[in-house]
Order: structure tokens, then sequence, then C-alpha cells
């Protein structure tokens, strides 16, 4: 069959530095095709290449039997290759028509837009995805899923040959999952390939054809998925061999390392209310002891985080901390009384872009480097060192912006921002997300030694893996109620996934 | 899935000399450097004292509101009521030092004639932070309340009179010389130098530019985002006061109808063209004052050259727009 997408040899290097060397890619019509890599890899070069974001240094591109030179979005669009971003590049406030039409507006005397029009075709446009919903309210009023899905429809509308999806499902819950594989089934159907960049190793076996590894800006290999393993994957990213990552576990957790003895209650929580998404939540945390929060997206996982942490008030039930009733109306006040929280949105509200590693990594900390009203640049420097090497956090130096860093290398630092704070309590919301295999095990791992050294944490994590191995006991929650609590040893994925599916079950 | 890319950004095409990315790290000292250049060329008796007396005893009173704009621009705000509060504070201080009070005791009329102007600028700034922190009004909109009543206020006070006074001690703050220049070219310099210190060594410097690169993280990591925006309102305003303060000791008169006139975009327009960032994030100190300067010293050269005042205003329109598109192209 002739491929309708060849990639050949591509060369690319930002300011003498090669960040894609001889890469090739092919794709064949109504194909779905994986590209997999750890953060750094290459893929978001390669793709802002095929999409005419950055040029190519070298190499060739033929897409459609013709020889391709793409120089930008727009021109990408129109040859066929359409884009759904990992960060959704939509209009939030506008509505789902203008997004949906944007840039190709129905006209009236060449001027005026057609709304009538615009609104029934984004209608129609948006039918064939199974997506029924009001199109002049704003998109910003519907959920990420739907708003993904806006994306994608947007982007098949514009006959697209080859659509291109970066982490589609990362902010998607099971259900919605199965939407958007159904659209991506309907999409190979109708003869559209995909290219499909994912970290969710287990989305790949379920709907794409081959997969294609990349690691250190070169593709390593491309594999017919039937024939491969996860394992075979992971280990092809890594440069590892599979046998060895077999022998370790797929986390770094190491469940029967950590000790059983736990220690003082460090929290608890009791009836806990903040408004219709939690309702009635319940834990109790003793120090050197992870509890998992599981549950599909909007059970209530972030938001229990949040009501603990003081982002959001109680609207019933008490929070006691370390014996003592104590309200913690402010993140500031949690802070200090020894609480970490790494959010899940490490770009809304994690990260200042511009800031450097070391502001970053000592935000949380600034009240205790103050030094008669100034910062205590040397002890500051001390610190940031230490984190910068043990956390292993790879930057040109401590001056260097955050926004530069790779997703993984951000995490590190927001992790180090915590652990700074030498917190008591630790509540992290997805911890790995969005970072590569690589810096997941690592960021495991820091996360078991600060357990071994006393800190009790609260981990929210949509992987099955991390939590059922990572947790000691797993509190389950549906819609804002805690439905049941599994502990370990003794959790097992599918005794996590029968918990969610009985959840599922009594919600309907 | 961010990768090389965002830590290698796109550099400069060719390997030659990069004139691009020179002029957009350093276009306020370049463009400065081409306005003296001018200046000397073609501009009359422009190498004086004189010359540079007027335009420091001018540039001053830009400079030192400019600065507190660059803070509240920093944490992301803005503030449209700069000149309300010169004319208030303006107008406020020679009614002290003309009362009965002050009259019998001079030295104290004169002193509390600077501190209670102050004052009431700090509790403006007070009221600008509390309407944008605590009641998350918009910060273009929670200023414009003072913009149109504040001078309202000021005019109400002086019964809408121009109040002349002949006060030597209080006119040192206008007229004033060390080492043969003007007191309050030296103050702006000193202000500049603790507000630098403030920004860089101090929490409160680095929650101001959090607060502006990512409000939500710097509340979730703890940081006091109430108090430090209320803060940069109070600095700003406290700074608009003694801007007005100079400009009724300059003119040894008040006039709250034209005190501080159009300060507000002279500020915004020095902030913008010294580096600040209007969507925060950043707060060039010494920024502020090139920006001042050479806001200053374009409309010295249109006047000097006989260049209509109304012309003034489009060039100065014009600085701004080059400062935006510079800042633009130095985001990507």
């Amino acid at each position: 069959m002739a491929e309708l997408l060849q990639m050949r040899d591509i060369d690319k290097a930002f300011a003498g530095v090669s960040a894609l060397s001889g890469v090739s890619l092919e794709i064949t019509p109504g194909e779905v095709h994986a590209l997999i890599g750890q953060n750094g890899a290459g893929k978001s070069t390669l793709i802002k290449i095929l999409t005419g974001v950055y040029r190519r240094d070298g190499g060739t591109v033929v897409f459609n039997g013709t020889e391709s030179n793409i120089s930008s979005p727009r021109e990408a669009q129109d040859a066929g290759i359409a884009t759904i971003y990992q960060e959704l590049n939509l209009v939030p406030l506008r509505s789902v028509t203008e997004n949906v039409m944007m840039g190709y507006e129905p006209k009236r005397l060449g001027v005026f837009v057609n709304w009538k029009e615009a609104h029934k075709r984004s209608r129609e446009i948006l039918a064939r995805f199974g997506i029924d919903i009001d199109v002049r309210a704003p998109l910003g009023s519907y959920s990420t899923a739907i708003q993904q899905l806006v994306a994608i429809a947007r982007a098949v509308s514009l006959n697209a040959r080859l659509v291109i999806m970066d982490e589609p499902t990362s902010s998607l819950d099971a259900s919605e999952v199965e939407v958007l594989f159904g659209v991506v089934k309907g999409l190979r159907e109708a003869g559209v390939s995909v290219l499909y960049v994912s970290h969710f190793l287990d989305e790949l076996f379920e709907i794409c054809d081959r997969v294609t590894t990349m690691r250190d800006g070169r593709t390593v290999d491309c594999r017919q998925i039937a024939e491969t393993s996860k394992l075979e994957l992971i280990a092809s990213m890594l440069g590892r061999d599979a046998a060895d990552i077999a022998q370790a576990g797929m986390t770094e957790f190491g469940r029967d390392e950590i000790s059983e003895a736990k220690g003082e209650i460090l929290l608890q929580a009791d009836g806990v209310s903040t408004g219709p998404r939690l309702n009635g939540f319940d834990m109790t945390l003793r120090r050197g002891e992870i509890v998992g929060l599981g549950g599909l997206l909007g059970a209530g996982r972030t938001e229990a985080a949040r009501a603990i942490f003081g982002v959001d008030a109680l609207t019933e039930g008490q929070i006691t901390v370390k014996g003592s009733d104590t309200k913690l109306k402010t993140p500031a006040a949690a802070i200090a009384a020894g609480f970490g929280f790494l959010t899940e949105d490490r770009k809304a509200e994690g990260i200042i872009p511009d800031m450097s590693v070391r502001e970053n990594l000592t935000l949380a900390l600034l009240p205790r480097l103050r030094k008669g009203g100034q910062i205590d640049r040397a002890k500051e420097r001390e610190i940031v060192e230490h984190y910068i090497k043990a956390l292993g956090i790879k930057t040109a130096n401590m001056e260097q912006p955050i926004r530069e860093l790779s997703g993984g290398n951000q995490q590190k630092v927001l992790l180090a921002r915590w652990l700074a704070i030498e917190p008591d309590v630790l509540i992290l919301d997805e911890p790995t997300r969005g970072v590569d295999v690589g810096a997941k095990r690592e960021i495991q791992a820091i996360i078991r030694d600060s357990v071994a050294n006393g800190v009790g944490v609260v981990l929210i994590s949509s992987e099955f893996e991390e939590i059922v191995e990572g947790a000691d006991r797993i509190i389950v929650l549906n819609e804002g109620r805690i439905v049941t609590e599994l502990t370990n040893p003794g959790i097992t994925e599918e005794a996590l996934v029968r918990a969610l599916a009985h959840t599922e079950g009594q919600a309907a | 899935m961010s990768t090389q890319d965002t830590e290698m950004q796109p550099g400069g095409t060719s390997r030659t000399f990069a004139w691009g990315p020179f002029l957009r790290a350093n276009g306020g000292l370049v463009a400065l450097a081409v306005i003296l250049l001018f200046n000397i060329l073609f501009t009359p008796n422009f190498l004086q004292m004189q010359t540079l007396f007027v335009n420091i005893s001018q540039v001053a009173t830009i400079a030192i509101v400019a600065m507190g704009m660059t803070l509240v621009i920093a944490t992301g705000g803005i503030d449209l009521s700069v000149g309300a509060i010169m004319a208030l504070a303006g107008a406020l201080a020679p009614l002290i030092f003309l009362s009965e009070f002050g009259q019998t005791y001079p030295a104290l009329g004169v002193t509390l004639a600077i501190v209670l102007p102050l004052f009431a600028a700090l509790a403006c700034g007070l009221f600008n932070g509390i309407l944008v922190a605590n009641l998350k009004v918009q910060p273009i909109i929670a200023t414009l309340i003072l913009f149109i009543s504040g001078r309202g206020i000021a005019q109400v006070l002086t019964n809408g009179n121009l109040q002349t006074f002949s006060n030597p001690s209080f006119s040192y703050l206008g007229t004033g010389k060390v080492l043969g220049l003007p007191f309050q070219g030296w103050l702006a310099l000193a202000i500049a130098g603790v507000l630098y210190l403030v920004v860089t060594k101090t929490t409160f410097g680095r929650y101001v530019l959090a607060i502006g690169g990512n409000e939500r993280a710097a509340e979730l990591s703890g940081g006091p985002v109430k108090r430090v925006k209320i803060g940069v309102y109070m600095i700003c305003g406290a700074l608009s006061g003694l801007a007005g303060l100079i400009v009724v000791a300059i003119n040894s008169a008040s006039d709250a109808a034209r005190n501080g006139n159009l300060m507000e975009l002279d500020a915004i327009a020095a902030a913008v063209v010294g580096g600040a960032l209007l969507q925060g994030g950043r707060a060039p100190i010494f920024g502020a004052i090139l920006g001042a300067v050479i806001i200053q010293l374009v409309k010295y050269t249109l006047l000097a050259n006989g260049v209509e005042d109304e012309v003034a205003l489009i060039a100065k329109a014009l600085i701004i727009l080059a400062a935006v598109y510079v800042q633009q192209a130095r985001k990507e």
C-alpha cells in the first residue's frame, strides 16, 4: 500500500544542539500509528516539523504522494494534516460554533458571518461524533473531554487526511476515553490516518496498528503493535533490557520495602464537604503511610486534596491536624502546618514559567528563608543545589527559566518545592502525569524515600499500577462520596477496577 | 509531552552578529543613544548644564510614578489613578502649610504638609488594593474610580482655585539642588535604589514577580497574594503622592485641574518602554527610569525643535507602539 506520509532522515538542530537526527516515520492511509518515547526523545519536535511550526534542517517529507514543504500550521491544515494539541488551543469564552468554525466561517456577502449556517454546520459536524450540545454556549462551560472532542471534530471537518493527537486522553475519564476511541476507530474506517502520541501504553494496544519508538532524537524501531508487549515498549523507550524491568516491577515503589509500622496520626478528616463535588469525606493519614485516592475523573479526588490543603472552604465536617482541631483556611496556613500540595495541572497551578529553577523551587519555602526582611541567598542556593543533585534535575544551572525544562524535570522541581519545606503531609495529585517513563520511576523513588523518612502521603493517580503498588490503602471515591476502602497488601489492579466498576453500577 | 523544543528555543537564523536579539535586549538604551545623538547634532544649545537641569527636574516625577506603576504592572495589574492621586496630594499640601496652624508653626507645618498628603496617597493606594485584591475587581476598573473621583475631590478641597504660595522650604522638593543637580532627581535615584533592593532581595519582591508570573501557583505555594497586591498599590499611591508634591513645589502653585494630568499614560508608557510586561512577572525598576528619560527627552526634543505639543503626543504613541512591538518579538 502506498504510504500517506513518509518522513526520511529528518535532521533538526537548535542553536547547534541536535534534537533530531536521521528520524524516519511512515504512516499508511487509515492507520493508527503510535509515537512513543520519553520526554526529550524528540516527539514534539518531529510533530512540529510535520505541522510546519519548525523547519527541518535535512531529510525529506512526502505527504499524499508529493514532496511537501509545509512552512506554517495553516499550510499543514490546508494540506490535510490536523493537530490536536496536548494543551487545547481553543477559545473557552467563545461559543462552540465559533471554535469549530474558526477561520472557516460561512460568510454572507463575503464579510458577515452567517451564524445560522455556522451553528447548523457545527451541529452537524459534532453530531458525527455523537456529541449533542448547545453550540451557542461558550466552549468553556463544557468538560475537558467535550472540549477535546470539539477540537477533534474541528480537525476532521477540515478534511484532514492525517490527525495528530498529542496525549489526547490525559484529561479524560474512562467513559470519555471510550468515546474518543470510538472516534479514532471511526477515523480509521473513513481512511483517515492518526498519529497517536501517548504516555498511556495500555491504550496503544487497544487502538493502534503500529508503534514507532523514539529515543534521544532518533527513531529506534517501528513494530506491529500485535507483535509486541508493554514491557518491550518500555524497554525500547528506555533502551534497557525487557527482562531487567520485569524483575524490578513496573513502578519504583517496591511494595515489600515499605515498613508495616505506622506512626502517629498526622491528619484526620471527618465528614468533610466542600460542595456538591465532595460530600462527607473521611480519612486518616499516619506518618510513613501512603493513602491513595481512587476514582475516575470528577470523582472528588482533587476536591478532597483541595479541602485538606485549605484551598476550598469546608461547608461541613472538620479536619484535625496532629491531634488538634486546626482550621487551615489558606494554603499558606496549610504550608505552615507542614503540608505540601503538588497540583495536578503543572502549567496552570504549578510552575511560574518565566522564573528560574531556583525561584520556583524555593517559592513555598520563602517565609522560612526570610532573614530580616531579606531572602537569605546563600541558604537558598545551598538548598536548591542540594535538591537539583538529590533529585537529578536536569538543568543548565539553577538560573535557567523553568519553562525551558522538559515536563519531567519541571515536575521534579515542583516536587522539590514541597520536599524543601520538609513536610509532614504531602498531597500528590497525579505526580507522574505527562512525565516520561524514566522520570516517572525517579519520582516514584523520591516519594518512596520521603515516606521511609516519615512523611505521610496522599496519592492521587489515574495510573492503576502506580496507586495499586504505591498505596498502603486506597480510598475509592465516586461522585464526591467514599464507596469503599481497599488495603494493601492484596490490592490488585483487578480489585481496584472492580471497586470502580461497582461504584459505576451504584451510580447508574 | 514537552520535549527538546522547550529546552532549546529556535535560535537566530544567522551566525553573524545577531542584531535582532541585541536590539530586543537593549532597545531602550539604543533608543536613548539615538535621541541623544540627534539632539547633539540638531538641537541648539543641547549640551548645556541648563538643558540637563530642566530635563532632570521634569523627568523625576514621571520616573517616580513609573516605578510605582512598574510594581503594579509586575503583579499583572494597572493603576489609572496615579494622576488623580498626584492632584489630591498636591492640593492638600498648600492647604496645610497655608493654614493658621501651619503659619504659626512653620517647621511643623511643612513637615505635616509633606507627611499628611503622603498618608492620603497611601490611603488611596489601600483603597485600590482592597478593590483589586479582596473584592477581585479588575484593576483597570478599580483604579478608574479614583481616576475619576480623586481629581474631583482635589478640586472640591481647593474650590477649584489655583493656590499660589511662597514657601522656600517646601519648594526645596522641586527647586532644591544637590551637587548642582535637582533634588528630585536624586530622590528618584534613591527611590530606585531602594525599590531595586526590594524587588531583588526581599520576599515581598519575589512574591510580586511570582504573582505576576502565575497567580494561582503563587497562592497555592503559600504566597500572601492579597497582602502583596495591596502593598504594590499602596507603594504606587505613595509615590504618586510624592510626585504630586514635587510638581506643586516646582511651580510654587497647586492647580488641581492640571497637576498630574495624563500622568497615568506617561507612567504606563515609561514602564512598558522600560521593559515591564503588561501581563506581569517582570519589574525592571531602572528600566522604568530609562523609559521615563526617553519619554521626557522625546518631548523635549520636539519642543526644542519647534514641533507643537500635539505632535509630541503622537510621537509618544509611536514610542509605546515600538516598545510593545519589541516585547512581542521578545516573547516568541
